[in-house]
């Protein structure tokens, strides 16, 4: 209780612009968590939503690594930059998302929004970036840019076409995992997973992992696909949404996280959710904007606690 | 735990705000502005070293810095996402690096333009219209359509659409002239290139791929196009604008295919002089094609004068004197009566469409100024329609006639262009505002669909009228006349035709 309100002091503490934002009270649908889960027969999330984050026992550093959800995409490396292929949507969602990362970071590091530049001089990560379709934007933004994936042929990808622009030239590429980087004691001003927490084995520490990354003060930014019953059905009925980069069958979809239970996983590892919104797709335009429908496809950003005093 | 709160907001306003930051902007700019015309200033540079180029590339080449290459230019210079581009221009119009002297005394150019209110506030916005009004211009707020068989005419006013003005008729020059002063004004890094370009490679160079590249993608995105000029030099660039003009070269190198055919017409476009000043636009369909009158300033017009092209020749070769009497009788009673003004009465054969109106003196039909004098040489073109099929490739994308001309019937050929170059640069902007590569096809192909619906609209309709007037057939006649009256007597309809021809709507309601 105490946590949730420092929470709400802090999300309406610093802002300046409280006239124009929503609050949503998530209390409604926290009843039914449990529940939704069991509406599925692998509930992989019980045990990382039940024991909290400090109780658990000093385990070897655990890996996030899922094999299977791997080897699927080291199988498509080839075609992350042909637009018309697998990671079609992708590239179509990318301006979208870029646009709230640009709106919330511009905010959260007092950047100028007009500036064609303006992360300049902040330290990047993103984790589970494939062919760079996330890191070079960010830095084309202006970012110092690390990319990571646990697959190597995306590594390989995302350094060749980098480097056919100076400005994304600079990105550094490694074949490592989030857990790797915690062991060599990094940290950034940011830290981006985009439509990676569902291909994770263990959403929980690997959000723990996301955390620590994170500097005290800075930003993390997770976009995700939800466990609804839209989401599924979008999934299904557009063919060419789910064509390669989501996972099929119930096994994996029962994986995926509701914007509550990933703002809860991430209070769990000191960071608090500030923001979130959901994607629309329109199939007649091939276009996605940004809605507050979270239903589908949705974007958190959120900060973590600068002194974290669990 | 309970009351977790997730705060949510909206990111999208924020690429609203991303566009022309404000009027001010302008104002900012306003105590640089240097007395002289002169192109030449510190952030100039005449483009020589093809060696310092291949290290630093350009963002965008502009190959065609008429009037729509330089508008494009100006937008990119003027929005705070795009002003710091590096940025050719490619011309050996010597305008460009010494400017153009305009005297006031002269009498206007015969190649003018009919701007939009559109395309004027799009001018204010970027702070170029403030140029314009320091030459001639003519603002004018009544348009009067008729054709030769006395059967209907139609009169359009700004006050239908509530608005002060149906458009502007402005030189060309001057146009670009205003351009080019907007330009200097700001710290933009461009430099121009004097010369023309002569062939064009897109593919990368030297992109060896460490793995199997067949698939990936790779190979159809090269970072950069090599453009050869025709005086020897070289230069890169991330994204090429083929503002060209209609026989753009860019589209013939890209390999952009076009649809489009002559309309075995030319026109004669001259400077006449009145006695009195015209103040508004006048448009009569002759058996051979339109001939149109627009105020241009002072007591002078600009007509523009359809026909076929042997006519075209013969007129152009006649004595001035009997040229003016053929212009003047083909605005009055030429082939055919004037059309019976409804205020007489008479019930004419569509009385029937003027229940409840009364018509005030200004929706009469009147009979335009007299020409007394012939004041420029007398300019013959040839018109076509042409439309390229595709817009955008990737590293390469067309604005302008480039990518459409029209029959300049109803004067939208170079406001189409102006709404391409204000698209285009305000999608770059939006690109680079999410960290997009300016070159990405994805970013191109929305300028594309944005701008095609537009100009394909706005062609079909300029043809159709084309075609509609190109025959003298009776039955066709009373439908056409049966059109203007239409036009003329109900007002919504009439006010959609306005504001579509004004640039502010984007489907017409009789589409
Ligand atoms: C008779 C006539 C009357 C018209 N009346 C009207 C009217 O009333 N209202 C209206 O809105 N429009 C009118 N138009 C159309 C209007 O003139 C054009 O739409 C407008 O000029 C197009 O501008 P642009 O910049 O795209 O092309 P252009 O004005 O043709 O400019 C092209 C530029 O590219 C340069 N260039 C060409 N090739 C190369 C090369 N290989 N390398 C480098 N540079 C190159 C040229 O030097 C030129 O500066 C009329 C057209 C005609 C023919
Ligand atoms: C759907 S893609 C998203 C790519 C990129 N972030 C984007 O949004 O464009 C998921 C990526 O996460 C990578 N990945 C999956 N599990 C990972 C893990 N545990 N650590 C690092 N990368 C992982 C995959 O190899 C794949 O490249």
């Amino acid at each position: 209780m105490a946590l949730a309100l420092k929470l709400l002091k802090q999300l309406r503490g610093p802002s300046t612009t409280t006239s124009t934002i929503l609050y949503r009270n998530l209390r409604p649908r926290f009843s039914n968590l449990r529940s939704t889960i069991r509406l599925f027969s692998d509930p992989p999330l019980s045990e990382p939503l039940t024991i909290p984050p400090h109780q658990k026992p000093h385990s070897p550093s655990p890996s996030s690594l899922n094999q299977y959800e791997l080897a699927k995409f080291a199988a498509i490396a080839e075609t992350w930059w042909d637009s018309e292929g697998p990671f079609k949507p992708l590239h179509q969602l990318n301006p979208t998302r870029l646009a709230f990362i640009r709106s919330t970071l511009c905010r959260h590091f007092g950047r100028d929004p007009l500036s064609p530049r303006p992360f300049e001089g902040l330290k990047f990560v993103d984790v589970g970036c494939g062919g760079g379709i996330v890191s070079e934007p960010l830095a084309r933004l202006g970012a110092t840019v690390m990319g990571v994936d646990a697959v190597e042929k995306n590594i390989k990808i995302a350094r060749l076409h980098a480097d056919l622009d100076p400005l994304t030239s600079s990105i550094e590429y490694r074949c490592t995992t989030a857990e790797k980087l915690v062991e060599e004691q990094k940290n950034f001003d940011a830290v981006f997973a985009l439509e990676v927490i569902e291909h994770v084995a263990d959403p929980a520490e690997f959000c723990k992992s996301l955390a620590a990354l994170t500097v005290p003060g800075g930003a993390t930014v997770i976009s995700t696909i939800n466990r609804s019953m839209r989401a599924y059905a979008t999934a299904i009925v557009a063919a060419e949404y789910l064509l390669h980069w989501l996972p099929k069958g119930t096994h994996q979809w029962s994986s995926f996280l509701t914007p509550e239970e990933l703002a809860l996983i991430l209070e769990r590892a000191s960071i608090s959710v500030q923001e979130m919104a959901g994607f629309v797709y329109n199939p007649l335009t091939g276009r996605w904007s940004l809605s507050d429908d979270v239903n589908v496809n949705f974007i958190a950003y959120a900060t973590k606690i600068k002194t974290a005093n669990l | 735990m309970n009351s977790l709160i997730i705060r949510r907001k909206l990111a999208e306003h924020i690429i609203s705000r991303l566009k022309f930051p404000q009027r001010t902007l302008c104002t900012d700019a306003a105590p640089k502005v240097s007395s002289s015309h002169s192109v030449q200033s510190s952030n100039d540079h005449v483009g020589q070293q093809s060696f310092r180029n291949e290290v630093h590339p350009y963002d965008i080449a502009i190959v065609g810095g008429g009037m729509v290459g330089m508008a494009l230019a100006c937008s990119l210079a003027r929005m705070p996402l795009t002003k710091h581009l590096k940025v050719a221009i490619i011309d050996s119009n010597p305008a460009l690096s010494k400017g153009l002297g305009i005297k006031k005394e002269d009498p206007p150019d015969p190649r003018v333009s009919t701007v939009t209110p559109a395309t004027i506030s799009l001018f204010k916005d970027i702070g170029a219209w403030k140029y314009v009004e320091q030459h001639r211009h003519a603002y004018f707020d009544q348009m009067q359509v008729w054709d030769y068989t006395g059967l209907g005419y139609t009169k359009y006013n700004a006050r239908d659409v509530h608005k002060d003005t149906l458009g502007c008729v402005v030189e060309n020059k001057v146009l670009h002239n205003s351009l080019l002063s907007c330009i200097q004004d700001t710290d933009f890094q461009k430099t121009i290139y004097p010369s023309r370009l002569s062939s064009m490679t897109l593919q990368p160079r030297n992109l060896s791929m460490g793995v199997d590249s067949t698939s990936s993608g790779l190979n159809e995105r090269g970072n950069l196009a090599k453009l050869d000029l025709s005086d020897g030099n070289s230069l890169y660039a991330k994204l090429v604008v083929g503002s060209d003009g209609s026989k753009s070269r860019v589209r013939e190198l890209a390999g952009f295919k076009t649809t489009g055919w002559n309309y075995s017409q030319n026109a004669i476009i001259c400077t006449v002089e009145h006695s009195v000043e015209n103040r508004c636009a006048w448009q009569r369909f002759l058996p051979a094609g339109p001939i149109a009158l627009l105020p241009i300033g002072d007591n002078f017009s600009n007509i523009v004068w359809t026909m076929n092209p042997k006519e075209a020749t013969d007129r152009k070769s006649l004595a001035e004197d009997d040229f003016v009497k053929d212009v003047n009788y083909a605005l009055d009673y030429g082939f055919g009566p004037h059309p019976k003004s409804s205020t007489l009465g008479s019930g004419g054969i569509f009385s029937w469409f003027k229940t409840d109106v009364n018509l005030s003196p200004d929706e009469c039909f009147r009979v335009p100024p007299k020409v007394v004098k012939l004041a420029s040489e007398r300019m013959v073109f040839p018109l076509s329609l042409m439309h390229a099929n595709d817009y955008a490739s990737k590293h390469v994308v067309l604005i302008g006639d480039a990518a459409h001309t029209v029959h300049p019937l109803a004067g939208q050929g170079v406001n189409l262009g102006f709404g391409d170059a204000f698209a285009l640069s305000r999608i770059i902007s939006e690109g680079i505002a999410v960290g997009t590569d300016i070159a990405e096809v994805l970013l191109l192909k929305k300028y594309e669909a944005e701008r095609k619906s537009a100009n394909v609209t706005m062609m079909a309709i300029l043809d159709g009228f084309q075609k509609a007037y190109s025959v003298d057939f009776g039955p066709l006649n009373i439908l056409r006349a049966a059109a203007f009256n239409g036009a003329q007597y109900i007002p919504p309809l009439k006010r959609s035709i306005i504001s579509y021809a004004s640039g502010d709507q984007r489907f017409p309601i009789f589409s």
